[in-house]
């Protein structure tokens, strides 16, 4: 193996040797394998980026994006003098604090559980019901929701009134939403999270828990100190990578939750996608979108360089460049 | 002697009760995860009447098939919507795995001396992004894709997280075999094609499937650039009409003098629902560890 390594090396020193023209021309068919992947980039991806500049402007549809008149920063100070920025950047970061921490320690748990479970059949039974959530649209899962939270004929208000109790309003109750979209999320991502869990697991080395066996430790004393040491640098990173994405919202989640019309959960319910795409769809303000799409991007991006650059001391192979 | 029996006792009562935690906590998650798709079977099987006025129950409330008689009885759009969904699975899965394939073996191979930098190009897309209102501009007033399933078609096509997986996937194919094929006079894109493709099977299937799930479900794109304009919605986004069709002319009937009885009811969305999901359901369990090999070959470095 290693030699091999060493031979590619060789080999890659030997191609910088030659000049750009060369390597260009030596390396064409190559080049033209990943030139529809990169052509699609810069077609979806790079091409809108000067677009950006409406953030910066008072756009207007007849004036296009460039004709349009530049205001500075205005359309920022007013996204921050009405608080919207704050209230919308709080939102996100709270909801993804809750789903990063909950949805960890129940995928850590839930891989811990499904080790310990020796029946094959069993565990493929439950693996397949768990994962079942992960693979449907947003939009079920807005309308399984709603037939839990409905208010006439919900399953949860079927079940408080067969208790005695009267029916409650899920969706003009505004307090009880945060705990209701972490709820579905964790329904929603926990068995097919903690699938990196359950194969970090079996890849310890089973020498070692029979050792401990042998050893007479108990099962709880084996989970304590040797499931999850090792665990330790899968949730490290996976941890990083999660504060990574920190700004950045699940929209068909809140959006199908929560639903198109219901304004009186806009103010609690609202990140930074549904906003966007709500000033954008409904109100046809592409300004005030767009500031907020920037700064969203600017933000990220500083967040994601400094939790590479955390992982990269961690451990450089888990870095992403 | 005693004592140690007594430990060993201890012991295995405990590794017996955690045990019996552990099937007893994964049943009850495992059924919870399936609760809500019980319910919408009971649900689009029951009278509406009834569920109106009693709510949805675990068991059918009698019993009828009507909400998927009236889903069948004009089913030309529901149809139509099958069809575009299924068109659109066919070829953006084949294509994009035509595409993804190609640029992942090519970005791994030691002896491209661009793949670094095109790497990197193709990566930053998800550290830094247009956003969206500048994405919509450009694709409706430059590409003018407004009301073209070309929106929605090509932007599922792929995305960096794909490249990246496929890139891992082809690092497991010994650099000898293209090696091998040059030798033997191959070109990059025959050795490609002949050698290595045929042992990225499991990988192909993986990435396949993440992509014929992504047009699947897909409702976003077609929400955004897809008007009544089309002829056949996307069947996901067809759902979303209808589920949230009647939460709109709800709130705006009451001075208006909408009928009720046009209305999609309860069951029907049910029963839409259902139709809309069922292939993915039925398919899934057959399909799942590949989806299983996905995560675990991409996770960390995604």
């Amino acid at each position: 193996m290693k030699k091999t390594i060493r031979k590619d090396n060789l080999k890659a020193s030997a191609i910088k040797k030659k000049s750009l023209a060369k390597q260009i021309y030596d390396s064409r068919i190559l080049i033209l394998m990943c030139l529809p992947a990169v052509l699609f980039f810069i077609m979806f991806c790079y091409c809108p980026m000067p677009g950006a500049y409406i953030a910066f402007t008072d756009y207007n549809y007849k004036s296009g994006i460039f004709k349009s008149t530049f205001v500075g920063l205005d359309n920022f100070k007013f996204l921050i003098s009405s608080g919207n920025l704050w209230k919308l950047t709080r939102n996100t970061i709270l909801y993804n604090l809750f789903f990063i921490a909950f949805g960890n320690l129940l995928q850590i748990f839930l891989a811990i559980l499904l080790s310990e479970v020796k029946n094959k059949l069993f565990k493929k039974v439950s693996q397949t019901f768990m994962f079942l959530p992960y693979f449907i649209s947003a939009v079920l899962v807005g309308l399984l929701a709603f037939n839990f939270l409905n208010y006439d004929y919900g399953f949860l208000n079927v079940i408080i009134k067969a208790f005695g109790g009267d029916p409650v309003a899920f969706y003009s109750w505004v307090r009880a939403w945060p705990a209701i979209i972490v709820i579905v999320y964790l329904w929603q991502q926990t068995g097919y999270g903690s699938v990196v869990y359950f194969a970090a697991i079996c890849g310890i080395d089973t020498c070692m828990m029979e050792a401990a066996e042998v050893d007479g430790a108990n099962v709880l004393q084996r989970i304590r100190y040797i499931t999850l040491p090792s665990l330790k640098p899968t949730i490290i990173i996976l941890f990083l990578f999660s504060i990574g994405g920190i700004l950045k919202g699940n929209f068909g989640l809140f959006y199908n939750l929560v639903g198109p019309t219901n304004a009186g959960l806009f103010g609690i319910t609202d990140i930074i996608e549904t906003y966007v795409y709500r000033a954008m769809m409904n109100n046809f303000n592409f300004t005030t979108s767009s500031a907020v799409g920037l700064y969203q991007s600017i933000v990220g991006f500083v967040i994601v360089m400094f939790c590479n650059w955390c992982v990269r001391r961690i451990d450089k192979d888990y870095s992403l460049f | 002697m005693v004592k140690q029996r007594k430990m060993k006792i201890r012991q295995s009562k405990l590794t017996i009760s955690v045990h019996i935690l552990s099937y007893l906590f994964i049943a009850l998650f495992a059924i919870a995860c399936l609760l809500p798709f019980w319910l919408i079977i009971t649900a689009s099987l029951s009278t509406e009447t009834v569920i109106n006025q009693t709510g949805i129950g675990l068991l059918p409330k009698r019993f009828t098939l009507d909400a998927f008689k009236y889903v069948f009885r004009s089913p030309k759009d529901l149809l139509g919507s099958y069809g575009v969904t299924i068109i659109m699975t066919v070829s953006g899965t084949a294509l994009g795995l035509f595409i993804i394939s190609m640029a992942g073996y090519v970005l791994q191979r030691k002896d491209f001396p661009f793949r670094n930098q095109i790497s990197f190009f193709i990566y930053f897309t998800t550290l830094f992004s247009a956003g969206l209102a500048p994405t919509y501009l450009w694709i409706t007033q430059y590409l003018n894709l407004k009301d073209s399933y070309f929106a929605v078609f090509l932007q599922l096509l792929m995305s960096p997280w794909l490249i990246v997986l496929m890139k891992n996937f082809a690092k497991s194919v010994p650099f000898e075999i293209t090696e091998s094929g040059k030798i033997d006079g191959a070109g990059d894109f025959r050795i490609f094609l002949s050698l290595v493709l045929p042992m990225l099977k499991p990988a192909l299937a993986t990435i396949g499937l993440f992509l014929a799930l992504g047009y699947w479900n897909e409702w976003y794109q077609s929400m955004l650039y897809l008007t009544s304009k089309v002829a056949y919605k996307p069947l996901q986004y067809y759902l979303y009409a209808i589920v949230n069709q009647a939460a709109a002319m709800k709130s705006s009937m009451a001075g208006n003098n909408v009928s009720t009885g046009a209305l999609p009811t309860q069951t029907i969305k049910m029963a839409t629902a259902l139709v809309a999901t069922g292939p993915i359901i039925l398919l899934y369990p057959f399909v799942q560890k590949y989806f299983i090999s996905g995560i675990t070959v991409g996770a960390v470095k995604g």
